[in-house]
């Protein structure tokens, strides 16, 4: 029974916006924590301040509070909550550091408010480095030389007894930021500077470097009896060096014998037990690959993102289990949830390899950096399953949606061989087609291993594939399609290699390589994760594909549909998409219907077994997607809430004769194809910015000559605004066509004008005739930032009557006559006192989570039901535009530039946030701070601001600036700027640009002399040196840096209306929503 | 090469040989360890039995010379989803191939090990026969083995125990171990803790061990039937009160047996290296590695001066007996792991200190 009776109301910490080192799987571990706590009928009360979140739905938590995850507002919330105890392991690093701080500010102990899971003591000794250091000496567990600095000079000494290459690591960051291997004392410098001034407590260790060894994780739960399992191993297919999430992975380790594999095991029991945690616990090891040797590297006293993946891998729910501990319960009290009949105090056995690959967004920053070391890079991640590493491998890379079906990655065939050979030895996101490459120009299995450090086992899989690849391709040379033997198919699907890849290698059309195959019979079968390797009866149905005898996936005689998840969580494609296709499981549930997801992405809610009535855990290819309907035989296919990665299936899957529920294909295209939407606006006479598709270069120099510049171009078919420039000449115009995308007619560039004003965005829902509008929200930003980096305002405050009635009639319209049912977004410009629109996407948006949040329509569920043929009258709804409340929401992009570096901050049309915060209250200014607060968005109350705008923005910033000074705020400014805001009478200091010599811009910055950076883009899109590293210089000193004037004045007036006394109050979702 | 997998209930699995050419009859069962496969290819407890691998991705790092558990291997035939031909560990010598290779054991892969465990947990453990080769004769072999469920015999603990005793010196207790076909890692625990141990084989009557003057006596696992051997159960009886014992396994069983309890064959047996086990006393749970296809009753003890001690918490069987009075007390699951979790090695220490309240 529970140890823990006087624990009655529960206080949950999630981990607020997306970042890189903190993505979904914390939705996915508080979203189980908050259910299982229920389930034991605790009292929930949440904080979180991502509204993309499922945890922050009002059926989650009994209080959910979106709200800042900032000790200020946290300390508020306990106060007027007064839960009985906090559960802070759940909520990522976030969490974790708030709950230390509430605890050392001692208002844990005023309120009377227990710690759950994780004690105060163990988070410091697991975080700081010189008490775990001492702790690791105390219990015998090896870690490597180290020693913990506070100052760079001390750096510099331990490196001097030790030697180089020194692993620097800032105690107390994400993902590892800040963090570094140091070659030489000039590296150690520099890295050990940036990383003292991102450590929360000024620290480092700096430690001998162990790179190259192998890296092996363990997940372990403790429960309060001290009964300790481990859920999972896994072992990094990338040596030590490169960060964990940025590694290759597979579960469970593939080259320990039992021996190293129990002795790992058995030190990460002796470090939770030291540690007194109950609940979950990773453990970071370092094994020497020829010798028993090993060290602990890192242990994380919480969930992670490696438990979601454990979680994920074997079905042990770690999360729901860790929770249930943290209230009392002992492993052998809990059920596994898998067989119904076992339970939590057991060891998965897996029968499977699973295969991880990190999702990187390079594809987004070109010019990043994208060399991979301590500090993680991606975004999201990919999860295969299979039953050999090969198979697992090959699906694991489609799932990525890189564009690439298979080891080979378009032109690395012509990369010189010493450069193929360094991005093999300095491993960068393309590792891995680079050491396939080096295998198919003869590189040695020894010679791959020396320079990858990349186990020999791993290599001989990857050899395989590359092999066979090679005897396919020359096959079907000499013998044509003929090659394409029973046998050759199977070994083919058995190494898991796709139709598509099938025929780039060789050639023959895809669709006649997949009637080849199922002329031979040859489908694959489903088989279960069910946590025992078979030896018990499991009753969830979590399946994955393979090419075997036996399927176990046998379905029902239900009415039943499909709903396409997003795939991993990219710049461009978020946590929203999970939200939604979550909601569309409910609600399919709740109209009777079986539900089944497909995905791939290991972090997610979607994912978890317990959301839909069977879960595929596959690739979103064609290929993949066909053959598990062809089995289940739904009666279609909701493609409309997995962001483009659904849509993008929505053409092939209706040509394979399947069909698409919702918005009929034909309109998914109308809407997409810019020729035939713009067809269809003229014909119903509403209003966008002049411009067209060119084909040529020439086409589009031609369609910017006729309506003018500036002109926003972009290629057609995009995800997230990639590649999409504002140029403001013909110079510029060339560049763009020339270098960064590859126009012709199968490829087009859409040219438009464009069209300085407030951009406003409406999501709405359609029966097919009428049209429901929750909400209007207005973007701060003026058009030409990216919606999804823009800070938007619900409800809209700045369009009058008339033009609230045109967008209310364009909506409808264009609704209707893209018979829509279900989602649809629409994005408008108010330019002059008149709306155009920019852009429609026929599927759910980014913003449906937010608005369903504070207009309380639920609007994913009224739109499933859409699709299955209500109207929305039938559901109570009237048409046009649902009535706004009285409050305001504030939506507030989230961005990572510190952990990417050479990556301009800027903001433009090119999407550049990886996640978003909401902040509301009934006071604009108070919603706007709270939302500016949750993005971290760290605005001084006074202080130093240094400014360097733009000739044209000049006239506009005086205002602002004058603002700030009456504030009481110094101002600092390089001469043009200097001299525009002496002219105005505000008092300002000059300093030098970067080439006018120190102390320069730079040098203040790195000084510490700025608390506020303005910085708008001087001509268009032409590199300024300057400005991109006045930019970069803040990022990585932690100062916010404003690149748009109308964030600035927003901030602006946040300040002043602080300075008046203005206060916010705290209120629950439940509240505001009744 | 080719080869087959035929079970007595008819059903066949045609696949890859691997390891020697040849055929053997024997009672198949599953192990759902994810490493480990030397020690439990060299577990003289699969006397008999064909080993199926859950785990699917077998051999990849290979044999080393260290992680026997016993002098050759016992299994007459190995099944696996996938064998590793170029394993990759600093201490690998050779391949799992080469080892069923040099000691006449068949192989088969890339059959579909999941669909066949599964088979097993819902039909039982069944007789069996494996073939390697290339003129293979699967319907011969159907024909052999359909309604011949008992193929496995019955004497192996005669087969696999050692036939000469041994000792390995030491300055701590002087232990006797009885070897029923005893993993290697119970000697190398009891001397790793200072212990003198005397191997000798089953078939050692009470007389002789007492005549070796031991401290404690310590039964091991073994193959087979418990009721297999009588004369075992009835040396234990005789010392049984007399120097303190410590069973594993089959030796755990056989005490049941000499106290008058019952056992009885488990549906499939447990083979893992993930069994939760409940110390009753404690309440805390262990995870074990387990390889046993009888159990003891529980109701079959309880009545006699002896209380179950510990029972798995999947299925609720006895996993451990302790007696009320006497210094006896067992486990039927390993502490000397090899493979598995080191969990319960503070078993052996337990036997250390039950000696020490003896001797005093």
């Amino acid at each position: 029974m529970p140890i823990r009776e006087g624990i009655k109301k529960v206080m949950v910490i999630g981990s607020g916006p997306i970042i890189i080192g903190q993505a979904a799987e914390f939705d996915y571990a508080g979203t189980q924590a908050c259910q299982a706590l229920r389930e034991e009928g605790r009292e929930v009360v949440l904080v979180n301040s991502n509204p993309a979140t499922i945890m922050t739905d009002a059926n989650i938590a009994d209080r959910v509070y979106i709200e800042p995850l900032t000790p200020e507002f946290v300390a508020r919330i306990i106060r007027k909550e007064k839960p009985d105890g906090l559960l802070p392991t759940l909520g990522g690093q976030v969490g974790l550091n708030i709950a230390v701080e509430l605890a050392e500010q001692g208002v844990l102990a005023e309120e009377g408010v227990v710690l759950l899971g994780t004690p105060l003591e163990t988070i410091k000794k697991a975080e700081d480095r010189e008490l775990f250091k001492a702790m690791m000496q105390e219990i015998g567990e090896p870690i490597p030389d180290s020693t913990i600095v506070d100052n760079v000079d001390d750096a510099v000494a331990f490196a001097e007894e030790t030697g180089y290459p020194l692993i620097v690591r800032p105690a107390y960051t994400l993902g590892g930021t800040g963090g570094g291997i140091a070659n030489d004392v000039e590296e150690l410098r520099a890295i050990a500077t940036k990383g003292l001034k991102l450590s929360m407590i000024k620290q480092c260790l700096i430690e001998r470097s162990v790179a190259g060894w192998k890296e092996i994780e363990y997940e372990v739960i403790r429960d309060s009896n001290d009964n300790c399992i481990t859920i999972c191993n896994m072992e990094n297919v990338d040596a030590v060096g490169i960060h964990t999430g940025d590694s290759i992975v597979v579960a469970p380790s593939q080259t320990l014998a039992d021996k190293e594999y129990q002795m790992l095991r058995t030190a990460s029991l002796k470090i939770i037990r030291a540690l007194g945690i109950e609940g979950g616990c990773n453990v970071q090891l370092a094994l020497n690959p020829n010798s028993f040797e090993y060290v602990i590297i890192e242990v994380n006293p919480r969930v992670s993102r490696s438990s979601a993946l454990a979680s994920k891998a074997t079905g042990f729910p770690i999360a729901k289990v860790a929770s249930k501990i943290a209230i009392g319960f002992t492993l052998d009290e809990i059920r596994n949830a898998v067989t119904g009949k076992t339970y939590a105090a057991f060891e998965p056995a897996l029968d499977y390899i699973v295969v991880k690959i990190p999702r990187w967004p390079f594809d987004k920053f070109a010019l990043a950096d994208r060399y991979l070391g301590t500090q993680m890079k991606a975004t999201g991640e990919v999860m295969a399953i299979d039953r050999t590493f090969e198979a697992g491998l090959m699906k694991a890379i489609r799932s990525l949606e890189i564009g690439v079906f298979g080891l080979s990655l378009k032109g690395i065939d012509r990369m010189p061989q010493e450069a193929l050979e360094k991005k093999i030895r300095i491993a960068d996101d393309e590792r891995i087609f680079a050491v396939a490459e080096g295998l198919r120009r003869g590189m040695s299995i020894e010679s791959l291993n020396e320079i990858s450090k990349i186990d020999i086992w791993f290599l001989e899989k990857i050899k395989n594939i590359v092999d066979f690849e090679t005897e396919l391709t020359e096959g079907v040379k000499a013998r044509g399609s003929s090659f394409l033997t029973a046998d050759v198919m199977k070994r083919a699907k058995r190494l898991g290699i796709p139709d598509i890849y099938i025929s780039q290698l060789t050639g023959l059309d895809e669709q006649e390589i997949r009637e080849v195959r199922k002329n031979y019979g040859l489908q694959p079968v489903y088989k279960m994760v069910d946590t025992c390797a078979a030896e018990f009866e499991a009753v969830t149905p979590y399946y994955y594909s393979t090419y075997e005898e036996e399927n176990e996936a046998i379905p029902t005689e239900r009415r039943k549909a499909v709903v396409l998840g997003s795939g991993p969580i990219r710049i461009g494609q978020g946590i929203e998409f999970d939200y939604c296709s979550v909601h569309s499981v409910w609600s399919l549930r709740e109209e009777g219907i079986e539900t089944i997801i497909i995905n791939n992405n290991p972090e997610t809610v979607s994912t978890d077994f317990d959301t839909s009535d069977r879960l595929y855990f596959e690739p979103l290819i064609p290929e993949d997607v066909l053959n598990i309907i062809e089995l289940e035989k739904p009666e279609g296919v909701v493609v409309q809430f997995g962001g483009q990665t659904a849509i993008n299936l929505a053409e092939p899957l209706a040509e394979a004769g399947i069909k698409i529920l919702g918005t009929p294909v034909k309109y998914i295209d109308m809407a997409e194809d810019r020729d035939k939407f713009d067809h269809l606006l003229m014909e119903l006479d509403i209003p966008k910015p002049p411009g067209r598709t060119a084909t040529s270069v020439e086409g589009a120099q031609e369609i910017a000559e006729e309506i003018g510049f500036p002109v926003l171009v972009r290629p057609s078919y995009v995800l997230g605004g990639r590649a999409m420039e504002i140029v403001y000449n013909q110079d510029e115009l060339l560049e763009y066509m020339t270098s960064a995308v590859n126009v012709s007619p199968r490829h087009p560039v859409l040219v438009d004008k464009y069209m300085i004003g407030k951009e406003i965005e409406v999501d709405a829902i359609s029966d097919g005739e009428d049209v429901l509008i929750p909400g209007i929200m207005e973007h701060i930003e003026r058009a030409g930032v990216h919606s999804g980096d823009s800070i938007a305002v619900y409800p809209a405050r700045s369009l009058n009557r008339k033009q609230a009635a045109d967008l209310v009639d364009y909506t409808t319209r264009l609704a209707r006559a893209l018979h829509v049912k279900g989602l649809i977004n629409i994005q408008y410009v108010l330019h002059d006192e008149q709306l155009y629109v920019i852009e429609v996407n026929p599927r759910s948006s980014r913003t449906v989570p937010y608005l369903s949040k504070i207009t309380g329509v639920p609007m994913v569920n009224v739109a499933t039901k859409m699709i299955l043929g209500k109207t929305l009258k039938e559901l109570g709804y009237q048409n046009g535009l649902y009535p706004a409340p009285d409050y305001i929401a504030v939506k507030a992009p989230v961005f990572s530039f510190a952990k990417l570096l050479q990556v301009d901050t800027s903001l433009g049309p090119e999407m550049k946030s990886t996640g978003e915060v909401m902040g509301f209250d009934t006071d604009f200014s108070m919603a706007m701070y709270k939302a500016l607060a949750a993005a971290g968005l760290d605005i001084p109350r006074e202080g130093t601001i240094l400014a360097t705008v733009a000739d044209k923005d000049k006239d506009e910033v005086i205002p602002i600036l004058k603002g700030f000074v009456d504030l009481g705020f110094r101002l600092v400014a390089t001469c043009g700027t200097a001299k525009v805001i002496s002219e105005a009478g505000l008092p300002v200091d000059r300093v030098n640009k970067i080439r006018e010599g120190s102390p320069n811009i730079i040098d203040i910055i790195r000084q510490g002399k700025i608390d506020l950076v303005i910085n708008t883009l001087t001509r268009g899109k032409m590199p300024e040196r300057d400005g991109f590293r006045i930019r970069r210089a803040a990022v990585e000193h932690a100062i916010p840096c404003l690149t748009s004037l109308d964030t600035t004045t927003v901030i602006l007036s946040v300040l002043q209306s602080l300075e008046q006394g203005k206060d916010f109050t705290v209120i629950p979702l439940q509240e505001y929503l009744s | 090469m080719k080869a087959a997998l035929v079970l007595e209930d008819g059903t066949v699995f045609e696949g890859k040989g691997f390891g020697a050419e040849t055929r053997n009859f024997g009672e198949i069962v599953f192990n759902t360890s994810m490493t480990g496969y030397q020690e439990i290819l060299t577990d003289p407890s699969y006397c008999g039995q064909i080993v199926t691998m859950t785990y699917p991705l077998i051999g990849n790092y290979g044999i080393n010379p260290e992680d026997f558990e016993s002098r050759k291997p016992f299994v007459l035939g190995f099944v696996v989803r996938e064998f590793c031909e170029l394993p990759s560990n600093w201490r690998s010598e050779k391949t799992v191939a080469e080892y069923l290779t040099e000691n006449g054991i068949p192989g088969i892969s890339e059959i579909d090990t999941r669909a066949l465990a599964r088979r097993l947990r819902n039909h039982g453990t069944m007789g069996a026969v494996i073939a390697t080769g290339d003129s293979i004769d699967v319907a011969e072999m159907k024909q052999r083995v359909i309604g011949h469920p008992d193929l496995m015999g019955s004497d192996h603990v005669l087969k696999v125990t050692v036939k000469e005793g041994y000792t390995m010196p030491n300055d701590g207790y002087r232990v006797v171990l009885m070897d029923f076909g005893a993993k290697l890692n119970i000697a190398r625990s009891l001397h790793d803790l200072g212990c003198e141990v005397i191997v000798v084989p089953a078939t050692t009557t009470a007389n002789e061990v007492l005549a070796l003057n031991p401290d404690g006596i310590m039964l091991s696992n073994g193959p087979g039937d418990p009721e297999n051997v009588p004369f075992a159960i009835d040396t234990v009886r005789k010392l049984i009160g007399k120097i303190p014992m410590f069973g594993i396994c089959l030796g755990h069983q056989v005490i049941a047996l000499a106290l008058g309890g019952r056992t009885y064959k488990l549906k499939f047996g447990h083979r893992g290296a993930n069994h939760p086990v409940k110390d009753l006393a404690t309440g805390k749970v262990h995870i074990t590695s387990q390889n046993h296809g009888f159990a003891v009753a529980a109701d079959s003890v309880s009545k006699n001066e002896v209380e179950v001690s510990h029972i798995n918490l999947n299925d609720d069987t006895v996993e451990g007996l302790k007696h009320k009075s006497l210094p006896v007390f067992s486990v039927q699951y390993h502490p000397e792991a090899a493979p598995g979790p080191w969990d319960s090695e503070y078993l052996f220490g337990q036997f250390m200190q039950l000696i020490k309240q003896e001797r005093r």
